[in-house]
C-alpha cells in the first residue's frame, strides 16, 4: 500500500510539470469535447483517500461520473460526501489515489485547476461578494477587458439556454438564497464547465425553488453535462437523479441506476445494518411531564420556515432523542428552548413539579435562569459559543456561575473546584486548570462543555451532537453521564445523527423531517430503517407506493 | 455679497491637498488596508520632496538658471519615492507580518510627521547651506505656474484657471480612480479583496499583490498631497506642523464621500471651503468663531458616518474586511 | 488557465503556541534590533560613538531628581491612557478616540477653574473639576459608543473624529478664554490664587499625579481580571456569540466599557490641566491618546505590564529628545526613534503568532496546496 502511494505520488509530480503548460491544457478541453468516445466516464476517481489527522474522511473511494447523467451521491453526515468533491473541485488534494479526466490521469491542486478541466462546484456556503453584481460576481476573477455589457449578454444566453432567471445588474445582497445559488451555478457554466457538483443545493430552497433547480439540472444534462448532487434525502434522489452512488463512513458502498433500485435499499446501504452498541439504558425514572412545546414556528434570520408546527413533551427522567437529516431544525429547535431563537408563534411551557407552568417564549437566557428554571444546553457549536477557546478551564467553568453572589468580583474558587471535579471525573487530558481550552483535543473540549453543563445541576439537559468527532471511549463517557443526568430525573433532549446510539440510547425518539414531526416511536423496538424512513418522508411512507 | 470670485480659488486650494490625501486613501481602504498612516505619509511626500528640491536649487550656480523640467521633475520624482517607501513599509508590517493595520498605521504617522519636522528643521545645518531658512522659492513659481489667461479672463479665470498643474493632476487622479474603481477589471478585483478577500482568493484573485499595489499607489498619490502643499500652497516655505491635521482631514473625507473619489473634488473643495470660511463670515474677526467653522468638516464626516449605517445602504458601508489581516489557512 | 506550479519558497502556518519565554524573548530581541539600528541612525546623524548615544538616553531620565520625576510623570500620564483604552481594547473595541476624551475632561476642568473661581471655595471646585472632567470624558467616549451598539457604526472611524470635534472645541474656548486678550492662549489659569490647582503632595509636583495613576493601574488590574464586568468585556471581546449564550447584554456592556474608558481619559485630562500644566492648550495631551494605542497593545492589554511598555517608551522619547538638545538636533528626532522602534516591535509579533516553514524542511504534506 505504502508503495502504491509513493508511486502515486511521483505520477502526481510528473503530472504537475504536464500541467504548468498552460497550451496543452488548452489543448487537451478542445479535443475533450470532440474526439472523446462516450463510454470513457468524464471523472474517474480511483482509490482516493484522504485523512485529517487520525480521522479517515475517505477510505480508497473509486466512482465515475458521466456525461450526459445526474449521479445522486448519497450518505449520512460525515460519510465523506463533501470531503470527496472538494477534491474534484481543488479543495483538497488526495492523499492517495487518482483522478482521471477523459481517461487522462490529471493533478487539481487548486479551484483554478479544477476550473481549467471544466469542473464547477457549488458550494453549500456560496463564494460571492455582496455588494457586487450578479454579473460582477460572476466575471470575478477573469481576465480581459472588462465588458460587463457582453458579460450580460452570455449570461442572459446561458440563462436562455438553461431556463434560470438572473438579472445580472441586480445586487448580490438583495437576492434570495435561490437567487444567490443560481448566480453561482451560472458563474460555473459561464467559465464553462461541462462538471458539476452541487453540495446539498437544496437544504436552502423552498419545495417550489427545488423543482425549478431539478427542471434546469435536467436540461442540462440533456445538454450532455455531467452533475453530480450531493445529498441525504431519499426522495431527491428518486425524483432526479439517474444513477445513485452511496457512501457510508468514508467509503464507497454501492452505486446503481436510480430506476432499478427503491428508497428501501438505499437507506440500508445508506445507514448499514443495526450494530449493537453496548450502552445502558436504564428504565426512565418517575416520568412526568417536564417541557410541553406546542405548535412551535420558527423562521431564521434569512426568513427561511426552519420549524413548522413542532409539538412534543419531553418527560423528566427520560432522554428525548431528536433525530433528523442535517438542518431539519434541530439546532432551531433547542436555541428556542434555550432562549436563543425568537418563534414566530407557538409555547413551550416548563413544568414544575408542583405542576404550575412557566412560560419561556420570548424571554432570554438570563431570564429564563431568574425564573429558577435550570436549563442547560449544550451547543453544536462548542468553541464559537458554548465555550471561549482563549480562555482556560477555569474561566469557561465561570460563564454560567460568574453571576452569582452580590459581590463585585467573580468567584474564582469554586469554578476552579468544579474544573478540577471535571477534569478529574471525566478524565479530561489538560496540561493545566491554566490551559486555554483551544488547545485541547475535540474529545476534551467537548467534556469540559457538558462536565459544565451538568454542574449545574439542571432539571432540563439539551444536547446537540454531543458526540461529533469524538472517539469511542470519549463518546461512551458522554453517554454514560448523559445516563446518569436522566436517573437524577433530568428531562434529557439529545439531538444525535447517529441512528444506532439514537436506537440505543433514547427512551423515545422524535424524528423531525424538514421543520415538521415527522414521528415519535418509542426507543426501544424502533428499527433503524423505520427511523431512516421517517427521516427522509414525513410519517415514513414511501412516496412510490 | 459674498466674494466668490475670491473664495472659490482659496478654497480649491485648500482642498488639493485633501483631494489628493483622499483619493490615496480611498484606493488603500478599497483593498482592506485601513491605513492610518496617511497623515505621516503625507509629510514624507512633502519633505522628500522639499529634499529633492533643495539637493536640486543648492546644485545651481544662481536661482535664474533654474529649468522647469527638473525644476519639477526633481522634487516630484523624490516625493513619490519617499511616499513609495512609506506605503511599502506598511504593507509589507501588515500584509506580509499581518500585524495590526491601526497601530501600524498609527506608528507611520508619529514617524512620518517625525521625519519631516526633523529634517525640515534641520536640512539645512545637515547640508551645511547657506541658505536663511527652508525656501524653494524659485521651484515653487514653476510649481504655482497658471494656465495662460488666467489673469485676463476675469472671474473666469480666477475660478477655474488660476491653480498650479499639481491642481488639475489631483482632478484628474481621482476621477480617473474613480473611473478604474468602476469600470476596469482592476477595479472590480479590487474591491472584492477589500470586501471578501476569501471569495476573492478563491476566484484566483491575488489577495496580497493587490494590497501591496493599491496601497502602495494610494500612498504615492497621498504623498503628491504634502508636495503640493508646500510647493505650491505655502510657496515652497517648509515650515514644521503648518500641514496641521488636514491628513486626519484627508481620511474624513474618505468617510464624506463613501469611498468615492469622483464625489472627493467637490467634497475636498467644499471641506476646503468650510476651512476658511470663517475669513468670509459676516462676525468678522471673530476668531472663536473661525475654531467651530473648522470643526465643520469632522461634525459632517460623522453625521454621514453614522447616517449610512442607520441607513445601511450595503454600497455606502465601508468594505467589508477593512481593517482585518487576512490569512488564508483561517477560513 | 493553469499557472505554473512550484512548490512555494515558504510555508507559513499559525502557531499554536508559544511559551511566555519565547514570546518575550522574541520581543526582547526584536526591541535589541531596534535599538541598535536606532544607535546606528543618531551615530551617522551626529558622528557621536554608539556607547555615547545610549549614555546620553539613559542620562535624559536618570541624570537629576527633577528628570527622574518627569519621566515618572510622563509614564504615568501615558500610563493613565492606556489604562483607559484596555477595557475597550479587550472589548474589541478600538478607541482611537483618546486624544478627544483627553480634551474634553481638560475643557471641563478649566471650564471648572475659570467659571467657578469667584463663586466657591475652593475645595468645591475641585470636586467639581473631578465629576465634570470623568463625565465629559465619559460623554465623549459613549457617544461612539451608542452608535456601535445600535447601529454598529464604525467606531474607528467615529472615535478618530471625535478627536478633532474635541480640539476645535478646546480652540474655541482657548479664544473665548484668552488671557490676555489677544494673545490667542489661555496662560496660566489663576496664577496668583492657584484656585483649582490640584494639592502638591510635600515638595513633589508630580507625585499627586503618579500615586493617583498607580492607584487606577491596580484598580484596572482587579477590575479586569477579577471582576464580573471584566469578565463579561472579556467574554464579549472573545466571541459575542457565547456571550449572547450565557446571557450577557453585549450592547450594554459595550456602552458601560466605554463610558469607563472615557471617563478615564477625562480623568487624565483633569491631572494634566489641574495638577501640572495649569493651562488649557490643543496639544494638552501631547499625542498620548495615539502614542497609547500602541503602548497598551504592545503590553497585550494587561495593566502591569503596561507600565514597562510605557516605561520603555517614554524612555525613548525622552533619552531622543536629549540627543537632538546635546547635538543640536530638530527635536522631531524622538519621533523618527520611536517610531522605528514600533516598527520592529509591531513586525515582530509575526514571529510569535506564526511559524514559517521552508521549502527543504517542508513536509509533502505542507507543500501540496499552495
Amino acid at each position: 500500500m505504502v508503495k502504491l502511494s509513493c508511486g502515486a505520488l511521483s505520477q502526481y509530480r510528473a503530472e504537475q510539470r504536464t500541467a504548468a503548460l498552460p497550451f496543452a491544457v488548452t489543448i487537451l478541453c478542445v479535443e475533450r469535447t470532440t474526439t472523446v468516445s462516450e463510454n470513457i466516464p468524464a471523472v474517474e476517481l480511483r482509490g482516493v483517500s484522504k485523512r485529517f489527522g487520525t480521522v479517515l474522511a475517505n477510505d480508497k473511494v473509486s466512482l465515475e461520473i458521466h456525461r450526459g447523467e445526474i449521479l445522486a451521491l448519497l450518505g449520512e453526515n460525515g460519510s465523506g460526501k463533501t470531503t470527496l468533491m472538494n477534491m474534484l473541485s481543488g479543495i483538497y488534494f488526495p492523499d492517495e489515489g487518482e483522478i482521471r479526466i477523459d481517461g487522462k490521469p490529471v493533478v487539481i491542486a487548486s479551484p483554478k485547476d479544477a476550473f481549467a478541466f471544466g469542473i464547477g462546484m457549488i458550494h453549500q456556503h456560496f463564494k460571492l461578494v455582496d455588494v457586487l453584481t450578479a454579473a460582477e460576481n460572476i466575471v470575478l476573477g477573469l481576465k480581459g477587458h472588462l465588458d460587463l455589457a457582453a458579460a450580460s449578454k452570455k449570461i442572459k444566453s446561458i440563462c436562455d439556454a438553461y431556463g434560470f432567471e438572473v438579472d445580472p445588474q441586480q445586487k448580490i445582497y438583495d437576492m434570495s438564497v435561490s437567487q444567490k445559488q443560481t448566480v453561482e451555478i451560472v458563474k460555473v457554466l459561464y467559465r464553462g464547465a461541462n462538471v458539476l457538483i452541487l453540495d446539498e443545493p437544496t437544504a436552502v430552497l423552498t419545495p417550489q425553488e427545488t423543482d425549478k433547480l431539478f427542471a434546469v439540472l435536467r436540461n442540462m444534462r440533456d445538454a450532455g453535462k455531467a452533475i453530480v448532487i450531493i445529498t441525504h434525502k431519499m426522495h431527491e434522489v428518486e425524483s432526479l437523479s439517474d444513477r445513485v452512488a452511496v457512501l457510508r463512513a468514508g467509503k464507497y458502498i454501492g452505486s446503481m441506476r436510480t430506476s432499478e433500485t427503491n428508497a428501501q435499499e438505499m437507506t440500508n446501504m445508506m445507514v448499514g445494518h443495526t450494530v449493537t452498541l453496548n450502552i445502558d439504558r436504564p428504565d426512565p425514572v418517575n416520568p412526568r411531564p417536564r417541557l410541553e412545546v406546542k405548535d412551535l414556528t420558527v423562521r431564521n434570520e434569512d426568513g427561511i420556515l426552519k420549524l413548522d408546527g413542532v409539538s412534543f413533551i419531553a418527560n423528566s427522567g427520560e432522554i428525548l432523542g431528536i433525530a433528523g437529516i442535517a438542518g431539519s431544525g434541530q439546532k432551531e429547535l433547542l436555541e428556542a428552548i434555550a432562549g436563543l431563537q425568537p418563534a414566530e408563534h407557538g409555547s413551550i411551557s416548563y413544568i414544575e413539579d408542583n405542576g404550575t407552568q412557566e412560560q419561556l417564549i420570548g424571554k432570554d437566557p438570563l431570564a429564563i435562569a431568574a425564573m429558577g428554571v435550570s436549563l442547560s444546553f449544550v451547543p453544536e457549536d462548542r468553541l464559537g459559543m458554548g465555550l471561549v477557546g482563549n480562555m482556560d478551564l477555569t474561566d469557561n467553568m465561570m460563564l454560567r456561575s460568574f453571576r452569582r453572589g452580590h459581590s463585585i468580583f467573580t468567584d474564582r474558587k469554586t469554578p476552579m473546584h468544579v474544573a478540577e471535579n471535571v477534569v478529574h471525573e471525566l478524565e479530561v487530558s489538560t496540561p493545566s486548570l491554566a490551559t486555554p481550552v483551544r488547545r485541547l483535543s475535540g474529545g476534551n473540549v467537548q467534556k469540559v462543555l457538558v462536565g459544565r453543563e451538568i454542574t449545574s445541576a439542571p432539571t432540563v439537559l439539551l444536547t446537540a451532537y454531543a458526540v461529533r468527532g469524538l472517539d469511542i471511549n470519549s463518546s461512551y463517557t458522554i453517554y454514560d453521564l448523559i445516563n446518569r443526568q436522566k436517573e437524577a430525573g433530568v428531562a434529557v433532549i439529545y439531538v444525535g445523527e447517529d441512528l444506532d446510539v439514537l436506537l440505543a440510547l433514547a427512551d423515545r425518539i422524535l424524528v423531525l423531517c424538514g421543520g415538521k414531526v415527522s414521528g415519535i416511536l418509542p426507543g426501544r423496538g424502533a428499527s433503524k430503517r423505520e427511523v431512516g424512513m421517517m427521516m427522509t418522508q414525513i410519517g415514513g411512507k414511501k412516496s412510490d407506493d | 455679497m459674498f466674494d466668490f470670485v475670491s473664495f472659490i480659488p482659496r478654497a480649491v486650494m485648500q482642498g488639493v491637498p485633501l483631494l489628493l490625501g483622499s483619493t490615496g486613501e480611498t484606493l488603500t481602504e478599497k483593498s482592506g488596508n485601513l491605513n492610518l498612516g496617511i497623515p505621516g505619509i503625507m509629510y514624507v511626500g512633502a519633505i522628500s520632496g522639499v529634499i529633492g528640491g533643495f539637493l536640486y536649487e543648492s546644485s545651481l550656480p544662481s536661482p535664474d538658471a533654474i529649468r522647469a523640467l527638473p525644476a519639477i521633475l526633481i522634487p516630484m520624482c523624490a516625493s513619490l519615492l519617499g511616499s513609495l517607501l512609506m506605503g511599502l513599509l506598511y504593507c509589507f508590517l501588515t500584509v506580509t507580518l499581518r500585524a495590526n493595520q491601526n497601530v501600524t498605521g498609527l506608528a507611520m504617522t508619529t514617524f512620518g510627521v517625525g521625519f519631516g519636522n526633523f529634517f525640515g528643521g534641520s536640512l539645512i545645518k545637515l547640508a551645511g547651506s547657506k541658505m536663511p531658512y527652508l525656501a524653494l522659492s524659485a521651484s515653487s513659481i514653476i510649481y504655482r505656474r497658471t494656465l495662460p489667461f488666467a489673469n485676463k479672463l476675469g472671474w473666469f479665470g480666477s475660478i477655474f484657471l488660476s491653480y498650479g498643474f499639481l491642481a488639475y493632476l489631483a482632478i484628474a487622479i481621482a476621477l480617473l480612480s474613480a473611473w478604474i474603481l468602476r469600470h476596469t477589471r482592476v477595479g472590480l478585483h479590487l474591491r472584492a479583496v477589500g470586501e471578501n478577500p476569501n471569495t476573492a482568493d478563491a476566484a484566483g484573485i491575488n489577495v496580497n499583490r493587490y494590497k501591496y499595489v493599491s496601497t502602495c499607489i494610494g500612498s504615492m498619490i497621498a504623498g503628491l498631497g504634502g508636495l503640493y502643499y508646500v510647493m505650491d500652497y505655502s510657496s515652497g516655505i517648509w515650515s514644521n506642523n503648518a500641514f496641521g491635521d488636514r491628513g486626519w482631514l484627508a481620511i474624513a473625507l474618505v468617510i464624506f464621500t463613501i469611498w468615492r473619489p469622483d464625489t472627493g473634488v467637490l467634497a475636498s473643495f467644499l471641506f476646503g471651503g468650510l476651512y476658511i470660511l470663517h475669513m468670509y463670515s459676516p462676525s468678522g474677526m471673530n476668531l472663536a468663531i473661525k475654531e467651530l467653522y473648522k470643526m465643520a468638516p469632522y461634525i459632517v464626516t460623522i453625521i454621514v458616518l453614522v447616517l449610512s449605517s442607520i441607513r445601511n445602504k450595503r454600497e455606502n458601508q465601508p468594505p467589508q474586511s477593512l481593517g482585518l489581516p487576512y490569512f488564508r489557512e483561517e477560513r | 488557465m493553469t499557472e505554473t506550479k512550484r512548490e512555494p519558497l515558504i510555508h507559513i502556518t499559525k502557531r499554536a503556541s508559544l511559551p511566555w519565554y519565547a514570546s518575550w524573548g522574541i520581543r526582547g530581541a526584536a526591541i535589541l534590533v531596534a535599538l541598535i539600528v536606532c544607535a546606528i541612525i543618531c551615530v551617522l546623524t551626529t558622528g557621536e560613538k554608539p556607547l555615547r548615544i545610549y549614555g546620553t538616553i539613559l542620562s535624559a531620565s536618570f541624570s537629576s531628581a527633577r528628570r527622574r520625576w518627569v519621566l515618572l510623570q510622563n509614564i504615568a500620564m501615558l500610563l493613565a491612557v492606556g489604562l483607559a483604552l484596555i477595557p475597550a481594547f479587550r472589548m474589541r473595541f478600538w478607541n482611537l478616540g483618546g486624544e478627544g476624551q483627553i480634551l474634553a475632561g481638560g475643557l471641563a476642568t478649566a471650564a471648572c477653574m475659570i467659571c467657578l473661581r469667584d463663586v466657591c471655595p475652593n475645595w468645591v471646585i475641585i470636586v467639581c473639576m473631578v465629576i465634570s472632567s470623568i463625565a465629559a470624558g465619559a460623554l465623549w467616549g459613549v457617544i461612539p459608543a451608542i452608535f456601535k451598539a445600535r447601529w454598529n457604526t464604525n467606531e474607528t472611524l467615529f472615535t478618530l473624529m471625535m478627536n478633532y470635534v474635541a480640539t476645535q472645541l478646546v480652540a474655541f474656548f482657548i479664544i473665548i478664554w484668552e488671557m490676555p486678550k489677544g494673545a490667542g492662549k489661555i496662560g496660566i489659569i489663576n496664577q496668583k490664587d492657584m484656585i483649582g490647582w490640584l494639592p502638591v503632595i510635600g515638595n513633589y509636583k508630580y507625585l499627586l499625579n503618579i500615586i493617583v495613576v498607580g492607584i487606577l493601574c491596580i484598580l484596572m488590574y482587579i477590575y479586569l481580571n477579577y471582576s464580573k464586568h471584566g469578565y463579561e468585556i472579556s467574554v464579549v471581546g472573545e466571541s459575542q456569540r457565547t456571550a449572547r449564550y450565557v446571557g450577557i447584554k453585549v450592547e450594554r456592556v459595550v456602552i458601560r466599557t466605554m463610558l469607563l474608558s472615557g471617563a478615564i481619559c477625562g480623568l487624565t485630562g483633569m491631572l494634566l490641566v489641574g495638577g501640572t500644566d495649569h493651562t488649557l492648550t490643543t496639544s494638552i495631551s501631547g499625542g498620548r491618546g495615539f502614542t497609547a494605542v500602541m503602548v497598551a497593545w504592545l503590553a497585550k492589554f494587561n495593566p502591569i505590564w503596561m507600565i514597562m511598555t510605557s516605561f520603555l517608551l517614554v524612555l525613548l522619547q525622552r533619552g531622543a529628545s536629549e540627543i537632538s538638545t546635546v547635538y543640536g538636533l530638530n527635536q522631531s528626532f524622538s519621533e523618527i526613534l520611536t517610531g522605528i522602534i514600533l516598527f520592529f516591535i509591531v513586525g515582530s509579533e509575526f514571529f510569535i503568532s506564526y511559524q514559517i516553514h521552508f521549502r527543504h524542511t517542508a513536509k509533502k504534506e505542507d507543500i501540496r496546496r499552495v
